[in-house]
C-alpha cells in the first residue's frame, strides 16, 4: 500500500496509533518509570516550589493589583494597593506548597488514589448513572421549577428549551462528525432548511406543527445529500471548507430571494404547535378551556419544552440504535480507515450520504421547532455563529459521546446565560464590574481551560457496539478523530 | 501428477492477462499474464519495487488498469468464448448464469469484495484501531448485515429478522476469532493487539466477507518465526477447509516455498518466472533477479531471457 497514490489523511492517525502501539508493547511488563532519586527534602523542595510560584504571581500582578491607574479629576491619578497584592502571592505561596508537598510530592503518590477511585467506578458505569438522573431530571423539570422557583419559573424554562434545542443539534451533528468522522462546518444550513421549510409550508399551504415536521425533517435530509455529493471525495480542510460554505450560500440564497421567502424581513405569523388540535390561549377551545383549569402562559412553554425533550430523546434513541445497526458501525469504520472500508465491500458513497442525511434530518426537526418557538424566522438566526457554536459542543463535550454533548449544552448554552446574571463576580473586580460585558470572554477563557485540562472532550471514551462477554470502554488516544480534524 | 500441480491453468480462479500499467512515464506493470489456481496459494514474488502491490491493487481494484483484462471466475471453468464474449459486451459481469464471470478491471473496488469475492489485507495493516476486534468483525460482514435489516429500518425497529442475522454474524465473527486464537481478545481496541495479532486479524476480517479469493499483501511481514509457522498453517486451513483461494505477496521465502503451490516471479513489471517452488528455487533468471550476476553472466543470462521468453509464452497459451 506504500505505493498507492490516493492520498489518505487516515495514515496519520495510523502511524500515531503504530508509534504508541510500539511505546505500549515496549513497556509491557515493564516496572513503571523510577524516579531519580531527590537532593532536596520534600519539605525544602515544597518551599521551593512555592516560592517560585509566589514570585511568578508577583510579578504578574504588579501592574493590576499593586499599581493601579484609575481616572481622577484632572486626569489619571496613580494609586498603591499592597494589601491586595500581598495577599494574593501568599494565597499563590501557601497553595503551591500545600500542593506540593501533600498531593505532587506525597509519600503516596496522588495517582494511587486516582487508580483506587477509578477501580471502584469501574463497575460502577457512571455514564449510564449520571444519564439515568439526567433524563430523570429533564422529565420532571417543569414541575420542579414550579415548585422550586416560581419567580423565575417561566425564564429558566425558555432557557431550558434553548438548551435542549442545542442538545437535539449536537446530537444531529455529532452522527456526521462524531460518528462517520466529516467535519461540518455548515451545520447550520439544515436548520435554516428545517426552519424556512416548515415556516413557508404554514404559511403558505395553512398547515400545522405536526404535519410540517417530518416534511421539514425530509427537506432538511434532501439538502444532507445535496451538500453530500460535492464533498464526498474531499478530504481534511478542504470538507471543511466546502461546509462551510454551503452554510453560507443557504443563508446568502435565504437573504437575497425576497419574493419566496421575504428576505431580510424573514417570515412572519408562523403558527404554534397545538395539542392534538387544542391551542395554548385563552378562550373557547383551548388546552386551558377543554381540561377547566386556568389560562397561564406557562402552560404554554412547558407544552413546547416537552416537543423539544421527545424530539431531542428521538434524536438520541434513533442515534444509539443505528450505532448498533451495521450502518452506524459502518459510520464508524468510515472515521476510522476509509480505505479500509471499501475493501470491505462497503459503498463509502452511501455511508456518507446516510450520515450527512440523518444529521441534517436531526437538524431540520430541531429547525422547524425553532421556527414555531420563535413565531418569526429571519436569515440572522442563521450565520456561522450557530454552526461553531454546535460544532464547540460536540468538541467539547467529546466526539461520538451523547451524554457529552448533553453537558456540553448545558455548560455552553447555560453557561453563557449565567454569566449574563453572575453579579456575584463584583466583589472580585469591584463595583464597576459588569458580567455581561466579559461573559465572552470569560467563557471563553473557560473553554480554552476545559480543551487543555481535556482535549478530547470531556467524556471522551468510546463504548464499543458490540459485546463479546465484556464491555470495556475505548480510550481517545486509539479512537480515530476522521476527516478534517 | 503434471494436471494436479498445473491446476493454475486447468481451473484458474483468476487470470490476468497482458496487464498493463503505467504511472505518467513509469511503466509499473507491463504486459503481465498469470493465473491463479482455484484452491491454490499462489505467491507473486520479486525484489522491491518490482509492482507486485500495483498487481494487487489493480486485482483489487484501488488502481483501474492502463492496459489489460483481470477475470475471475466465481464458481467454475468457463470457456474463454464466454469470457471474449463478455468483455465485448461491455458489462461488468455476467450474474445468474451457472458459472458467473468478472472483469475487475471494469469494477469498482468495493463491488470487487461485495460482488466478486475478492478480499485483501494491506501492507501497512489497516484496521479499524478505535473499535474492537470483533468490531472489525462484524463491520467485514457489513452487506449481509445491511440488507438483513432491511437498510436500517427493520434494524431500527428491532425486528426478530434482523436481530436474528445480527446474531448469525456475531457467530461467524466469533469462529473466526478462535480459529485465528483472538477470541479471549475480542472485547480489546484492535490497535491495542500486538502486531502478530493484528495481522491474523486483518486476515479474519477480509475471511469475514466472505471471498473466493483473498489477497494478501505481506502477510508475514514483520512476524517472528513462531508466528509465520502459525500463518503457515492459518493459510493452510484456510485453502483446505474454506476453498478459498490465496494470492499473496511475500517477501519470507520461508513462508513462501513452504506453503505456495505456484509462484509468479516479477521484476521491473514484468514475469521472469512462473512455475512451482521447485522450478522457480532453480530458475537462474529468478537467482539473477535476486541475486545478481557477474559483468561477464549478464550476456549469457540475457541470452538465455531472449530464448526462454518466446517458448515460454506459446506453452503458457497452449495450456
Amino acid at each position: 500500500m506504500s505505493d498507492m497514490t490516493s492520498p489518505s489523511a487516515a495514515d496519520h492517525p495510523e502511524g500515531a496509533e503504530r508509534l504508541s502501539e510500539e511505546r505500549r508493547e515496549a513497556m509491557r511488563g515493564e516496572p513503571p518509570f523510577v524516579e531519580a532519586p531527590t537532593t532536596d527534602s520534600r519539605l525544602v523542595r515544597s518551599l521551593k516550589e512555592a516560592g517560585i510560584t509566589a514570585g511568578l504571581v508577583a510579578l504578574l500582578t504588579l501592574f493590576f493589583f499593586l499599581f493601579r491607574t484609575d481616572i481622577a479629576v484632572g486626569g489619571l491619578a496613580l494609586s498603591l494597593d499592597p494589601v491586595t497584592w500581598i495577599v494574593a502571592i501568599a494565597i499563590a505561596f501557601v497553595g503551591r506548597f500545600l500542593l506540593s508537598f501533600f498531593v505532587f510530592a506525597g509519600e503516596r503518590p496522588s495517582v494511587g488514589g486516582w487508580k483506587k477511585v477509578a477501580a471502584a467506578t469501574a463497575r460502577w458505569p457512571i455514564g449510564k448513572a449520571l444519564g439515568a438522573i439526567l433524563l430523570l431530571v429533564a422529565l420532571t423539570l417543569p414541575f420542579l421549577l414550579s415548585t422550586f422557583l416560581p419567580s423565575q419559573n417561566r425564564y429558566l424554562l425558555d432557557l431550558a428549551i434553548l438548551i435542549l434545542t442545542y442538545v437535539m443539534l449536537g446530537w444531529g451533528l455529532n452522527i456526521v462528525v462524531g460518528l462517520a468522522g466529516l467535519l461540518d462546518l455548515g451545520y447550520v444550513a439544515f436548520y435554516a432548511v428545517g426552519a424556512y421549510s416548515f415556516a413557508l409550508l404554514a404559511t403558505n399551504f395553512d398547515l400545522g406543527f405536526w404535519v410540517c415536521l417530518p416534511m421539514a425533517g425530509l427537506f432538511a435530509a434532501l439538502w444532507g445529500i445535496v451538500l453530500g455529493f460535492p464533498v464526498l471525495r474531499l478530504r481534511g480542510d478542504y470538507l471543511a471548507i466546502v461546509t462551510l460554505a454551503f452554510g453560507e450560500i443557504i443563508r446568502v440564497v435565504l437573504l437575497n430571494w425576497y419574493d419566496f421567502t421575504g428576505g431580510p424581513n424573514g417570515v412572519l405569523g408562523i403558527p404554534k404547535p397545538t395539542l392534538f388540535g387544542l391551542e395554548f390561549s385563552r378562550g373557547e377551545g383551548s388546552f386551558s378551556d377543554f381540561f377547566g383549569i386556568s389560562y397561564s402562559p406557562v402552560q404554554r412553554f412547558v407544552f413546547l419544552y416537552y416537543i423539544i425533550l421527545a424530539l431531542a430523546l428521538l434524536t438520541n434513541f434513533v442515534t444509539m440504535r443505528m450505532r448498533k445497526l451495521p450502518v452506524g458501525r459502518a459510520w464508524e469504520a468510515l472515521r476510522e480507515d476509509e480505505i479500509a472500508c471499501r475493501s470491505l465491500g462497503i459503498n463509502t458513497v452511501n455511508v456518507k450520504l446516510t450520515a450527512f442525511a440523518t444529521g441534517a434530518m436531526f437538524g431540520g426537526f430541531a429547525g422547524s421547532f425553532f421556527a414555531t418557538r420563535q413565531g418569526f424566522i429571519s436569515p440572522e438566526s442563521f450565520t456561522f455563529i450557530e454552526s461553531a457554536i454546535i460544532l464547540a459542543i460536540v468538541v467539547l463535550g467529546g466526539l461520538g459521546s451523547q451524554l457529552g454533548v448533553v453537558i456540553a449544552s448545558v455548560v455552553m448554552i447555560g453557561g453563557i446565560e449565567l454569566l449574563r446574571n453572575l453579579t456575584g463576580l463584583q466583589a472580585i473586580f469591584g463595583a464597576g464590574f459588569d458580567p455581561t460585558q466579559y461573559r465572552m470572554l470569560i467563557f471563553g477563557l473557560a473553554m480554552v481551560l476545559i480543551m487543555v485540562w481535556k482535549p478530547r472532550g470531556l467524556v471522551s471514551t468510546r463504548s464499543p457496539s458490540a459485546v463479546y462477554k465484556e464491555k470495556k470502554t475505548i480510550g481517545a488516544d486509539l479512537v480515530a478523530q476522521g476527516e478534517g480534524h | 501428477m503434471l494436471k494436479q500441480t498445473r491446476n493454475w491453468s486447468a481451473d484458474p480462479v483468476l487470470s490476468v492477462e497482458h496487464l498493463t500499467m503505467r504511472f505518467g512515464g513509469l511503466v509499473a506493470v507491463d504486459d503481465l499474464s498469470f493465473n491463479v489456481g482455484r484452491g491454490d496459494i499462489t505467491a507473486l514474488i520479486g525484489p522491491n519495487g518490482a509492482g507486485k502491490t500495483t498487481v494487487f491493487n489493480c486485482v483489487t481494484g484501488f488502481y483501474k488498469p492502463t492496459e489489460g483484462r483481470i477475470a475471475l471466475r466465481r464458481e467454475g471453468a468457463v470457456e474463454d468464448e464466454k469470457i471474449a464474449e463478455l468483455t465485448r459486451s461491455g458489462r461488468q459481469y455476467s450474474d445468474g448464469e451457472t458459472s458467473p464471470v468478472f472483469l475487475l478491471e471494469r469494477m469498482t473496488d468495493f463491488r470487487i469484495t461485495e460482488v466478486a469475492g475478492v478480499a485483501r489485507t494491506f501492507q501497512n495493516i489497516r484496521l479499524f484501531g478505535g473499535m474492537t476486534v470483533l468490531e472489525n468483525l462484524l463491520v467485514a460482514q457489513h452487506n449481509k448485515l445491511m440488507r438483513a435489516s432491511g437498510y436500517s429500518v427493520a434494524g431500527l425497529l428491532g425486528l426478530p429478522g434482523y436481530r436474528r442475522a445480527a446474531a448469525a454474524a456475531k457467530e461467524t465473527a466469533v469462529e473466526w476469532l478462535r480459529r485465528v486464537d483472538l477470541l479471549d481478545r475480542a472485547d480489546d481496541p484492535a490497535a491495542d493487539l500486538p502486531y502478530g495479532a493484528q495481522r491474523r486479524l486483518e486476515i479474519a476480517r477480509a475471511l469475514c466477507t466472505n471471498p473466493v479469493l483473498l489477497c494478501l499483501d505481506e502477510p508475514a511481514a514483520g512476524l517472528n518465526p513462531r508466528e509465520s509457522a502459525e500463518l503457515n498453517t492459518l493459510l493452510k486451513y484456510i485453502r483446505d477447509e474454506h476453498g478459498v483461494s490465496v494470492l499473496l505477496i511475500e517477501h519470507d521465502m520461508g513462508v513462501v516455498m513452504e506453503i505456495s503451490d505456484h509462484i509468479v516471479v516479477l521484476d521491473y513489471g514484468k514475469k521472469i518466472s512462473d512455475g512451482t517452488a521447485a522450478e522457480v528455487r532453480s530458475d537462474p533468471k529468478v537467482i539473477a533477479a535476486y541475486l545478481g550476476v557477474d559483468d561477464e553472466e549478464v550476456e549469457e543470462v540475457e541470452r538465455d531471457l531472449d530464448v526462454k521468453t518466446g517458448p515460454k509464452a506459446a506453452e503458457g497459451g497452449a495450456l
